[in-house]
């Protein structure tokens, strides 16, 4: 299977010598949904913020597709940007506009300044638009505004804007953790079943274990800045788990 | 535990200030006493003039009443109207030159410390300079009439909108522009979909305000010649015509409500 990014040798400290990321190595092929876990504090978000290059890596390659992105700037930027799409632990909607402007967002790397103010998209954005509230049985609530949403409402918006990119690769960072137990389930659902369909390689930080088992086929433990564990999720033991988050009280 | 309470002194005191306060608290009104007394007597009071104020003043209520209504349509209307359109143009200036300004000087949005300091530097000037004085500029510059009080006015008001303003965009909620972002959006459509949906309600609430405190503003304005209810009333001033300034008094008393129901409606309804 064609490899869709690969990260050599990255290294991150927002101060000097004190690394947050401490040379990571991963690899993503072109399908499944794989799991980054790890304490909170470990990297796990900073790493994929570093992948649409949100922060900014201190050493290291980051090659997507065949591009390096991890020194590219500007338009070259922002190119690569809109092929990988981002889920947030905080939604981040546009709170003030509606459900359809939200999802439309997602295409502001296509379509020009001018043209998006006057909200003038393509034909084929506002159909897909139509064809993800659908999928994410919110087709009633496109005008509504993104503040009078729900927490799990806002995540599935959330989803579907970044799915409006159509990404190449799909990125989500703690999409659950603000959300109550039944939500977070039906969220990793969509995550793992849009990925599929779409053929695209999904990575998510995600505190629950349990939740990461469930759905993942791919499981990366991280703690103190590295990578201390990578395999199927039947692999991770409760040793691997006392590596990651230190301790085993908690394991009981 | 009882032997414990038994020791604590049965006559606990408590103190809303320490000595220290006290004498600090003292010395401050101390300062504040002098202070008042120093600036008296450096404003050289007449006090002739004083005592004989609450007269002078039952005289001048006596010339003003009643008031020459008669004067409104004649010439007081007019006036009003032309303070209407200076406050609004001077407005609607301030908000296209505001605009750029408070996005120059908003350092979320433009992470360059020269240009911050260049846009709060013009910013401040504009403030530090009362409309009157603008006005006074302006007038020497256009010569009289209402085009000098409405650049006036605009000049004043960019300090005033262009801050809140950029304050406002300062406090955007990062999340949303970070997600813009990530979906390759560029600095405009940025600003455009991530930094004015937020802004919007605080915007059309400054620019309302400013508004208001324009129609104020340009009403004194004439009084240096910038047009509009100021140089009516200067004109009744010169020529000791009382009942005629009562009537743009009251003008003015009446517009200023006015402009206060319409802006809390307004803005009511826009938050």
């Amino acid at each position: 299977m064609a490899a869709v990014l690969n990260i050599r040798g990255l290294t991150k400290a927002y101060k000097p010598g004190m690394p947050v990321l401490k040379g990571i190595d991963l690899d993503f092929d072109e399908r499944g949904l794989t799991a980054i876990i790890g304490s909170s504090g470990t990297g796990k978000s900073t790493l994929i913020r570093i992948i649409n290059r949100l922060v900014n890596p201190t050493e290291g390659s980051i090659l997507f597709k065949g591009v390096e992105l991890s020194r590219i700037e500007g338009r070259q930027l922002r190119e690569v940007r809109r092929r990988i799409g981002m889920v947030f632990q905080e939604y981040n909607l546009v709170e003030r506009l509606s459900v359809m402007e939200n999802l439309l967002t997602g295409r502001l790397g296509y379509v020009s300044a001018l043209d998006a103010w006057r909200r003038k998209f393509p034909e084929e954005d506002v159909t897909h638009a139509y064809e993800l509230l659908d999928i994410i049985g919110l087709s009633d609530f496109a005008h509504q505004r993104a503040d009078s949403l729900s927490g799990g409402q806002r995540q599935r918006v959330g989803i579907a804007r970044a799915l409006m990119q159509r990404p190449e690769i799909l990125l989500a960072d703690e999409p659950t953790s603000s959300l109550d137990p039944k939500t977070s389930v039906e969220i990793m659902e969509l995550l793992k079943s849009q990925g599929v369909t779409n053929g695209i390689p999904v990575v998510v930080n995600i505190h629950d274990v349990e939740l990461a088992r469930r759905f993942a086929d791919r499981i990366v433990g991280m703690t103190g800045g590295r990578v201390v564990f990578d395999g199927p999720p039947a692999q991770l033991t409760d040793d691997h788990l006392k590596m990651i988050y230190g301790g085993e009280g908690w394991l009981q | 535990m009882s032997n414990a309470m038994a020791t604590v002194p049965a006559s606990r005191t408590w103190q809303r200030h320490t000595v220290g306060q006290k004498l600090a608290r003292t010395a401050l009104w101390l300062l504040i006493a002098v202070a008042v007394a120093l600036s008296v007597q450096s404003i050289n009071v007449i006090w002739e003039f004083l005592w004989d104020a609450p007269e002078q003043m039952m005289d001048m209520g006596r010339r003003m009443w009643p008031p020459d209504l008669a004067y409104y349509p004649k010439t007081v209307h007019a006036a009003l109207m032309e303070t209407f359109h200076i406050a609004t143009l001077g407005t609607i200036f301030s908000m296209v030159f505001a605009l750029p300004l408070s996005i120059l000087a908003a350092h979320n949005i433009t992470p360059h410390k020269g240009l911050n300091l260049f846009a709060k530097t013009m910013l401040v000037s504009s403030r530090s300079v009362n409309s009157l004085v603008w006005a006074l500029l302006f007038v020497a510059v256009f010569g009289p009439g209402p085009l000098a009080g409405a650049v006036a006015i605009a000049c004043r008001s960019v300090g005033f909108v262009g801050k809140l303003l950029g304050e406002a965009l300062e406090e955007v909620h990062f999340g949303a522009i970070e997600a813009l972002k990530a979906a390759g959006a560029s600095q405009t459509s940025q600003i455009l979909y991530g930094y004015w949906p937020a802004v919007k309600p605080a915007f059309w609430s400054i620019m309302l305000l400013r508004w208001d405190i324009n129609i104020r503003e340009s009403s004194v304005l004439g009084l240096v010649g910038a047009g509009g209810l100021g140089m009516a009333m200067n004109a009744a001033i010169d020529t000791f015509e009382w009942d005629r300034v009562a009537v743009i008094l009251l003008t003015i008393f009446a517009v200023v409500v006015i402009g206060e129901v319409v802006v809390t409606y307004f803005r009511r309804r826009l938050i």
